[in-house]
């Protein structure tokens, strides 16, 4: 109540200096972030005979949607044909999930509750068991379902990496199905997903050395990525075609430069900026592939820049006030194109930013505790990062629309993380 | 161990064959034809001499020992020397004009030891990035490298890693903590044994 009294204040003032809001924003709420109560549309999930554990998922993954108000209805919603009148009028409700078990799989339909019919539906199977593949086609029912009802596209259907002690573990969107991914006895760092969901790159850590592995996943085969055998090579990333990777390579010379290599030729290492004595990294593609967003230490303290995938027409990204903005670190492009999130010191704490590329405007998104590595998730509209408000590092994830945050459970302490696209699968079916 | 075991027995000896076998040295019984007090001269002359020689041997003892330990802590002093951390300054990786004494110290000691190798680390505090601080990391061994180099040091002779901040020395994200992770690490990699201390 408070909250939202606070909310509604904010919302009256418009613009609010800094200061103030961070006063009345002590349980998280993010600088900029505009909340607006009661517009999301009322969705109930019904009971699923047979169906608890679809449901619980698909209950949570439209709720980490943040596109709609979840409404419980408690024990009374009976089975059978579904009551508009009763779910419209009583609970407010606007959409009603339904969920059939259907043979192996499952029939989904979504109920408009005004218009008074079934708006969409499908069957799709499901694998048996309750194993990671099994929960994925779960999650995919679910981002139809949002694709349904929101008509834009969900992000149950993906998963992070991120580092716990010395390992990568990948994670679903939901927090389950933790599991690591590269041996232990390894030091990881750095990583990133291939746009296929499939293959990721990892920097392998070794006595102050550093490779970047490319490993696929499904068959767990690897390669040490071209270019990157000697010296500490670092914050790989790839290419939205996902041929190429680019990476960050710490020389003798004590400059650390940004480079690119195919990884699916396995050759082709092409230095992108230039030999001198600053430091350039942490490259981010542009999804149409042809920029490169990094970080550079070319005007002293680091800040983002851009430059063409070449190497050529290198330029400041996000605007800084030399002296005064603190230094900015991890961009990452949206997968929209439209923004580019990254971490920047604000009084000696790292704090996640958002830039939106066409203007040139930035907004700070997060203001309690130390918060970081911020990765985007594949809707463009939720971000995972790193914040140690809860007294250890963890992974939280942020709806930039709402400001509403949620922790991505993990095992002891979590950094680095990185968000996948969509991951691929049996289409929805929709007869 | 040797002589300190030994010299009761010599002193016995010495003694059992200065008294003829007498059953009670102290009071000798007189003989005829042997001079009583010849016999207590050659006893203390016997016991004077072993005392000296005794005296010498913990002399001799006591310098070796005495130079080992000398030698021991020079070596110390120049091990200590050649691992001496270095300092940075936030997000910076010049070296610190009182850190220069240091750097110069190892580039005398690897000037008097040439087949000395060594292996430089650079280290980060907790803020910025973790990749950014893997960059830092390197620049501020690569910043001592190059100072080394300018003073005559072969390059080739000198190894840089980065940890970025990976290996913190001090826990804590208070400034003090900070201010002690950002550093260098110096190591020896090969002829680190018996280092040679510089003129």
């Amino acid at each position: 109540m408070q909250r939202s009294a606070a909310i509604l204040f904010l919302l009256a003032l418009g613009a609010v200096p800094a200061a103030a809001q961070d006063n009345r924003a002590q349980d998280a709420i993010r600088i900029g972030v505009t909340y607006r109560p009661g517009t999301r549309p009322g969705l109930v999930v019904l009971p699923g005979p047979g169906l608890d554990s679809v449901r619980a998922i698909v209950r949570r993954d439209l709720d980490y949607s943040d596109q709609f108000q979840i409404i419980e209805t408690g024990s009374g919603a009976g089975t059978g044909a579904v009551n508009y009148q009763y779910y419209r009028t009583q609970f407010g409700a606007d959409h009603a999930v339904e969920l059939v078990a259907a043979g192996g799989g499952v029939t989904v339909r979504l109920h408009d509750l005004a218009a008074g019919r079934v708006r969409n539906q499908a069957t799709v199977s499901l694998p048996a068991g309750d194993g990671g593949d099994f929960r994925m086609a779960v999650h995919r029912l679910s981002d139809e379902i949002v694709r349904w009802a929101a008509g834009t596209e969900g992000y149950a259907a993906s998963r992070l990496l991120f580092l716990s002690g010395n390992r990568l573990y990948r994670v679903d969107s939901d927090g389950a199905g933790v599991s690591p991914v590269t041996p232990a006895g390894e030091k990881a760092l750095s990583n990133a997903w291939a746009p296929d969901g499939r293959r990721i790159a990892y920097t392998r850590f070794e006595a102050g050395r550093g490779t970047v592995v490319v490993l696929d996943l499904s068959s767990g085969s690897s390669f040490v990525a071209p270019g990157t055998q000697t010296d500490l090579n670092f914050s790989p990333a790839f290419s939205p075609d996902g041929r190429m990777i680019a990476y960050a390579r710490a020389e003798e010379t004590g400059a650390t430069n940004i480079f690119t290599a195919d990884v699916s030729q396995r050759c082709c290492v092409q230095r992108l900026t230039v030999r001198g004595f600053a430091d350039n990294l942490s490259p981010t593609f542009s999804p149409d592939g042809r920029r490169v967003a990094y970080v550079s230490s070319r005007a002293g303290p680091p800040q983002i820049y851009v430059m063409s995938v070449d190497g050529t027409d290198q330029e400041l990204l996000a605007p800084f006030d030399f002296g005064v903005t603190g230094p900015s670190f991890a961009p990452e492009w949206s997968p929209d194109g439209a923004s580019v999130v990254f971490h920047r010191e604000v009084s000696r704490s790292p704090q996640i930013f958002i830039l939106d590329v066409a203007s040139g405007r930035v907004r700070q998104l997060t203001s309690v505790g130390r918060n970081e590595d911020a990765t985007w998730a594949p809707d463009g509209r939720h971000v995972a990062f790193v914040s140690d408000r809860s007294g250890r590092r963890q992974v939280w994830i942020v709806d930039t629309e709402t400001g509403r945050v949620r922790q991505l459970s993990t095992p002891g302490d979590a950094r680095l993380p990185s968000w996948s696209r969509r991951m691929g699968g049996t289409a929805v079916s929709n007869p | 161990m040797r002589i300190r075991t030994y010299l009761p027995l010599v002193a016995a000896l010495a003694i059992a064959a200065a008294c003829g076998g007498s059953p009670d040295p102290e009071q000798p019984v007189p003989q005829a034809g042997v001079d009583s007090a010849a016999i207590r001269r050659a006893r203390q002359d016997s016991i004077d001499a072993e005392n000296r020689r005794r005296a010498e041997e913990d002399a001799r003892r006591a310098e070796a020992d005495r130079l080992a330990r000398e030698a021991a802590d020079r070596a110390a002093a120049v091990r200590n020397d050649l691992t001496a951390m270095i300092n940075f300054d936030y997000n910076e990786a010049n070296v610190r004009s009182e850190d220069q004494g240091n750097l110069d110290r190892k580039a005398a000691i690897m000037q008097a030891n040439p087949t000395l190798r060594i292996r430089i680390s650079g280290h980060a505090d907790e803020r910025g990035s973790d990749e950014y601080n893997l960059a830092l990391g390197n620049r501020r061994a690569a910043a001592a490298k190059r100072y080394l180099t300018n003073k005559g040091i072969d390059g080739a002779r000198i190894d840089v890693i980065s940890f970025g901040e990976e290996r913190p020395i001090a826990a804590g994200t208070d400034e003090g903590a900070y201010a002690q992770n950002r550093r260098d690490e110096f190591e020896a990699i090969a002829g680190g044994d018996n280092l040679v201390a510089p003129q």
